[in-house]
């Protein structure tokens, strides 16, 4: 099948300027997909932004002298630079500058200034149904799975080409046929209390991604919809262990509420029951840690923090001095919520380093050290902090993450799984 | 030994020793950019260096920022000699994609089912641009 585009795509992709840049990197992606046309869309958001070396930059500024612009709402993904000024970022030059020009070009592309990972938390939800073009890979899944919108996983600069032509190739996830479940992840022989703690959340979603791939599961035997945060931290981390774009809970997102309506009718063609075992060993591998009586450093927010993420940790610290310093990585949106009744002020004296607009395993921020040990919470920074940041991981409850901080080494409260 | 294989994105064809990863990767946190090192510690690989070699890969999984980080390696002379997939990558390709674009050159990336990689172990392979697949040595 060959891509059709209409005369007004087939004229602008003939150009010369930005606009006719972006619509032939859409239209040559649709055809290496085999989409049979590109569809309208409603939103994007832009993972492109983030400083990876200097090309990125200079396709940015390319598109911008081309004079292209958004022709749709686009929210930006972090950069690698904290704009807000919370926290240091050790960037040297020239990469410091090329990222500043990096972010600028999206600015003047028109994207929105809202350097967040959580954009479906700032005010970005696109409608149940609706066709957009999303990158990030927890932003995609999220948009996919929680909010029921349609996006692919947009790679970087596929994103803001999607934005600028305000099309997208038809295929994947846009069609209907393709969302449908073919797998089963059953996590019924888990005790409830597991299920009902935080760490259950990023731990499946890191099982879950390993043992689905890219297929699209339904997770069955939730009795109680575990809130928006932790679905946030399950999609975060399949999309980390796997190519994960779309997962089904049924009875919790919205197009599964039950698991045969996932499916569509039809058998699936794997089933899989998860076992305390399997748990066990999915949490383990979270950490990469091998010695255990020190950690250097604690970071949480990856996805970025939501305001309630902030008064669990507030509740957890207690007023309490840290030993180690928790990174707790946000956007902008609850910075200012942060700022306005004196809290961010509160959790920096006591030890907690406020990031923004960016996160500590894109950009250099936690102390250059060759043997350091990060604990988090995040299944997503536990997946990524050893080859980004070189610090070895423990992975933790946020709890156990407090806990550790306030007294200065690794300490686990027992959990069954 | 040769075998035909159907052309992905079209670029330079190239040759080098074949880097044959034995699990999916993700190139953003899984690649070093800079210098094209497999940097995850959790990969079977990790340690070897994907720049110059034809490179061999089951599948791609985790952050959609690969095409950044391909774009990058290409952009730094630090691209695989040529590329050799299961199955067409969106993201990925599309940093060979947006890099032609660019004006910069690429190298070829062709689609191998992944049962007939192993063929090609411990052999330097040459890709040429019209997806001939062949052992030099």
């Amino acid at each position: 099948m060959s891509l059709d585009l209409t005369s007004d795509e087939r004229h602008i992709a003939g150009g010369t300027d930005g606009a006719a840049m972006a619509m032939r990197i859409v239209a040559e992606s649709a055809t290496l997909l085999g989409a049979p046309r590109l569809i309208p869309i409603a939103s994007a958001h832009i993972d492109g932004a983030l400083y990876h070396g200097d090309s990125g930059t200079l396709f940015a500024e390319r598109l911008v002298e081309g004079g292209a612009r958004v022709a749709v709402r686009a929210t930006l993904n972090v950069g690698a630079l904290d704009l807000m000024g919370c926290s240091r970022v050790r960037l040297e030059e020239p990469q410091r500058s090329m990222a500043r020009r990096m972010m600028e070009a999206y600015r003047k592309l028109g994207c929105e200034q809202s350097w967040t990972c959580a954009p479906y938390q700032a005010g970005h939800r696109p409608a149940f149904g609706t066709d957009v073009a999303w990158g990030e890979s927890n932003a995609v899944v999220f948009c996919n799975s929680v909010l029921g919108a349609r996006t692919n996983r947009y790679g970087d600069f596929l994103d803001i080409a999607c934005a600028i032509s305000g099309r997208a190739p038809d295929y994947g996830l846009h069609q209907a046929e393709n969302r449908r479940a073919s797998l089963v992840l059953d996590v019924s022989a888990l005790p409830p209390e597991f299920l009902a703690s935080e760490i259950a959340w990023p731990v499946l979603g890191s099982l879950y991604g390993r043992e689905v791939g890219n297929a699209i599961g339904v997770v069955t035997g939730v009795e109680k919809n575990p809130g928006e945060d932790a679905l946030k931290a399950f999609g975060a981390a399949a999309a980390s262990s796997g190519a994960v774009g779309l997962f089904h809970i049924s009875g919790v997102t919205p197009e599964a509420p039950d698991a045969a309506t996932a499916l569509g009718g039809v058998e699936a063609e794997t089933v899989i029951r998860v076992t305390p075992d399997m748990v066990r060993q999915a949490q383990a591998r979270l950490s990469t840690a091998e010695s255990t009586d020190r950690i250097d450093a604690v970071a949480i927010g990856s996805p970025h923090l939501s305001l309630a993420e902030f008064d669990a940790l507030e509740r957890l610290m207690a007023g309490r001095r840290l030993a180690v310093p928790i990174h707790a990585c946000t956007g902008r949106h609850v910075l200012t919520e942060l700022d306005s009744d004196g809290r961010r002020k509160a959790l920096e004296a006591l030890g907690v380093v406020i990031v923004a607009d960016t996160c500590v395993v894109v950009t250099p921020i936690l102390p250059d050290q060759a043997d350091g040990v990060l604990m988090t919470n995040s299944g997503k920074f536990a997946h990524y902090a050893p080859g980004n940041t070189g610090y070895a991981v423990l992975y933790g409850s946020l709890a156990d993450c407090v806990e550790s901080a306030v007294i200065g080494r690794p300490v686990f409260a027992r959990l069954n799984s | 030994m040769s075998t035909h294989a159907e052309i992905l994105v079209p670029g330079k064809a190239g040759e080098g020793p074949a880097l044959i990863l034995s699990a999916p990767i993700s190139f953003w946190g899984g690649v070093d950019a800079k210098s094209g090192r497999i940097a995850d510690v959790r990969h079977p690989e990790c340690g070897q260096c994907i720049s110059g070699k034809v490179l061999f890969l089951p599948g791609t999984i985790g952050s959609s920022s690969a095409s950044a980080v391909l774009m990058e390696l290409v952009h730094a002379g630090h691209a695989p000699a040529a590329l050799v997939l299961h199955e067409p990558d969106a993201i990925l390709l599309l940093g060979l994609i947006v890099a032609r674009e660019m004006g910069w050159q690429t190298p070829v990336a062709v689609k191998l089912p992944r049962e007939a990689f192993s063929a090609f172990k411990g052999r330097h392979v040459r890709v040429d641009a019209d997806g001939e697949i062949s052992v030099s040595d």
